[in-house]
């Protein structure tokens, strides 16, 4: 019987024949990923009474979510962090230096096609970008992983999401992933693995993809994912750690929900307060002052959600009644970012550039709103207290949608502040240190 | 794991994320299983830490627990004494802490437009009953494997056992 790549993968590793839908399945996974909450993680371990890892190759931690750290509290997290790294000899670690875990993790070839990975962190779904099974797993589990080398899983349903056609201008994957947890609603896929495809699929790069899959999460899927292709094996080229082997759905299998989705029908829009689902048209919110913009997170802060940015904001000046908080998602894309001017651009119009990593996105530091402010953010979650004061909202939307409301200070449609994507894109391609890819 | 619990009813409504059951800002500052509870729902229901019993129940709307995988947010309402949470559906995330945390959570769409705020309702979970004055309804036993870990008391527990640490 054709199978989905859920069911594949998962039989795959589970060592059996094949898997259902619905079925419980234990596997051990290629990597399991924490950040600054291998603290809590490592005391969970601690209980268990095992004194060495299963495998201390399978574990990977990136410090991120406060970096530097902002206090006595974290940098004690942090401290302990690197104990335990050093104790159990765990090679996989990247200190606050290098950017927000997900990234990380794709820039330095962790990602890998017809892998299963883990991480203690619910965004895990981004690296179906690369065709792996990505899922968010809980501080308890990552623990168990370190003592047993295994996690249980359910066997989920799958949706297809078939995309065809291209962006309108001013329009980005960030608009797409919107508006289908829009359409959908926040457990529009809930329990279920969510396959992108389709022409517009493939034509989308790496940063997009991961955007797109990032994002799976907040329609409660369980694992989003794009059908491996050679923009994946080319980015892997010479990065990626191991040797691997896509997996992909059979021809024929069984999808319990397909959405048909032309790109070109899709308009700029704006996730409005206090869920993600709460998606309108950019039009609909024009005019609502903001008192902050921030362009970060690991949904959309790489090279390219800078090169517009830097486009839009050039030889200009943000409006004076808000701040720009802009917060690359790796050094590397920082790097990438001073080299092509970019920084120069953004810092010029009044910009303030933070030190890559998770900056306020979940309120830890650097950007935290005070009460009453609103934040057009271009990160993946706008819940109540979400950026650390629940006395303020969080508007989500493209980092085009970001570069024009700061230039006024009021929600603005990006199609006032048209760039050229003709420009930007040979200016991507020169970046040679990251080779993120550019808009279809 | 008790096999009837008895408490009185929190009802709140769909989409209860994991900020507002335990909000991100005390995520690394916040360590004490205690202190956790009292944070508790914090920035949905101010009243809940100071006024919840062991053995209440939580009845909520869809997608309960969506957001932050964190597990303080399962852990917050386990040592408030939480019996067990009802509702139609569980962000995934939250199904797994849940289930980790030995927090019993019910999926049934039934009960939500019938109990009230501050009923009393019993749970038997080896008859798979919830019980009170407006009517006796059913839901869908455990899975074993996943009723195994609740039964040890949580995930841990559960591997101490398995790995032949506890008997
Ligand atoms: S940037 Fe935000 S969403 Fe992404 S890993 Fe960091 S805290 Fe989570």
């Amino acid at each position: 019987m054709p199978k989905t790549f859920s069911e594949k993968i998962l039989a795959k590793y589970a060592g059996v024949e094949e898997v259902e839908p619905g079925s419980i399945v234990e596997v051990i996974p290629d990597v399991a990923m924490s950040h600054d909450n291998t603290a809590a993680i490592s005391k969970t371990f601690e209980k268990i009474g095992v004194d060495k890892l299963y495998d201390p190759d399978i574990h990977l931690i990136v410090l991120d979510h406060c970096v530097p750290p902002a206090n006595a509290t974290f940098a004690e997290n942090h401290r302990q962090i690197r104990t335990f790294v050093k104790k159990h000899g765990i090679k996989n670690f990247y200190d606050i230096n290098h950017g927000i875990c997900h990234q990380v993790m794709a820039e330095n070839g962790h990602c890998l096609p017809g892998t299963i990975m883990t991480g203690s962190d619910s965004h895990s779904t981004t690296y179906g970008a690369f065709g792996a099974f990505g899922t968010g797993v809980t501080r308890s589990e990552t623990a168990v992983i370190m003592a047993t080398g295994k996690i249980w899983f359910r066997v989920p349903e799958t949706m297809r999401i078939h995309l065809t056609g291209t962006f309108k201008d001013g329009v980005y994957v960030k608009d797409l992933a919107l508006h289908i947890i829009g359409k959908i609603s926040a457990d529009g896929a809930l329990y279920r693995a969510v396959e992108y495809d389709g022409p517009a699929a493939h034509r989308f790069s790496i940063s997009e993809r991961m955007t797109l899959t990032n994002l799976a999460v907040e329609m409660g899927a369980k694992v989003g994912y794009v059908p491996p292709d050679e923009i994946v094996y080319n980015y892997l080229e010479g990065r990626a750690v191991k040797e691997y082997e896509p997996v992909f759905s059979d021809e024929g299998c069984h999808y319990d929900e397909v959405l048909e989705i032309d790109l070109g029908t899709i308009e700029p829009v704006v996730a409005a307060p206090h869920t993600v689902d709460n998606v309108k048209p950019v039009g609909e919110l024009e005019g609502e002052p903001m008192e902050q913009v921030f362009v970060g997170t690991c949904n959309n802060a790489r090279l390219d959600d800078l090169a517009v940015l830097a486009h839009v904001l050039k030889d200009k000046t943000i409006s004076s009644e808000t701040r720009l908080v802009v917060i690359p998602a790796s050094s590397k894309v920082m790097i990438d970012a001073m080299r092509l001017g970019y920084v120069d651009s953004i810092v010029s119009a009044g910009g303030t550039l933070g030190t890559p990593g998770c900056g306020p996105c979940m309120g830890n530091h650097m950007g935290v709103p005070g009460n009453n402010e609103k934040t057009l953010s271009t990160a993946n979650r706008n819940f109540k207290g979400r950026m650390g004061n629940r006395e303020s909202e969080v508007y989500l939307a493209s980092p085009h949608t970001a570069a024009a409301t700061a230039l006024s200070g009021r929600i603005t449609d990006p199609r006032n502040h048209p760039v050229d994507w003709d420009a930007i894109r040979e200016e991507l391609q020169e970046a040679t240190l990251s080779p993120v890819l550019v808009k279809a | 794991m008790e096999k009837v619990i008895k408490g009185r009813v929190w009802k709140y409504g769909d989409d209860v994320n994991t900020d507002v059951i335990f909000p991100g800002k005390y995520t690394y500052t916040v360590n004490d299983p205690e202190e956790m509870g009292k944070h508790a729902m914090e920035d949905l229901d101010p009243e809940f830490t100071d006024k919840v019993e062991p053995g209440d129940v939580i009845i909520a709307g869809k997608n309960f627990g969506c957001g932050s995988s964190r597990e303080q947010a399962a852990v917050c309402l386990k040592v408030k004494g939480v019996g067990a949470i009802i509702a139609p559906s569980f962000s995934r995330i939250y199904f797994r802490n849940g289930v980790n945390n030995g927090l019993p959570l019910i999926t049934s769409s039934e009960v939500q437009n019938v109990f009230e705020h501050g009923d009393t309702i019993e749970i038997d979970f080896e008859a798979g009953e919830i019980r009170g004055d407006k009517g006796t309804f059913s839901f869908p036993p455990f899975n074993e494997f996943v009723f195994g870990i609740m039964e040890a008391g949580g995930l841990i527990p559960y591997t101490r056992k398995r790995m032949g640490i506890d008997a």
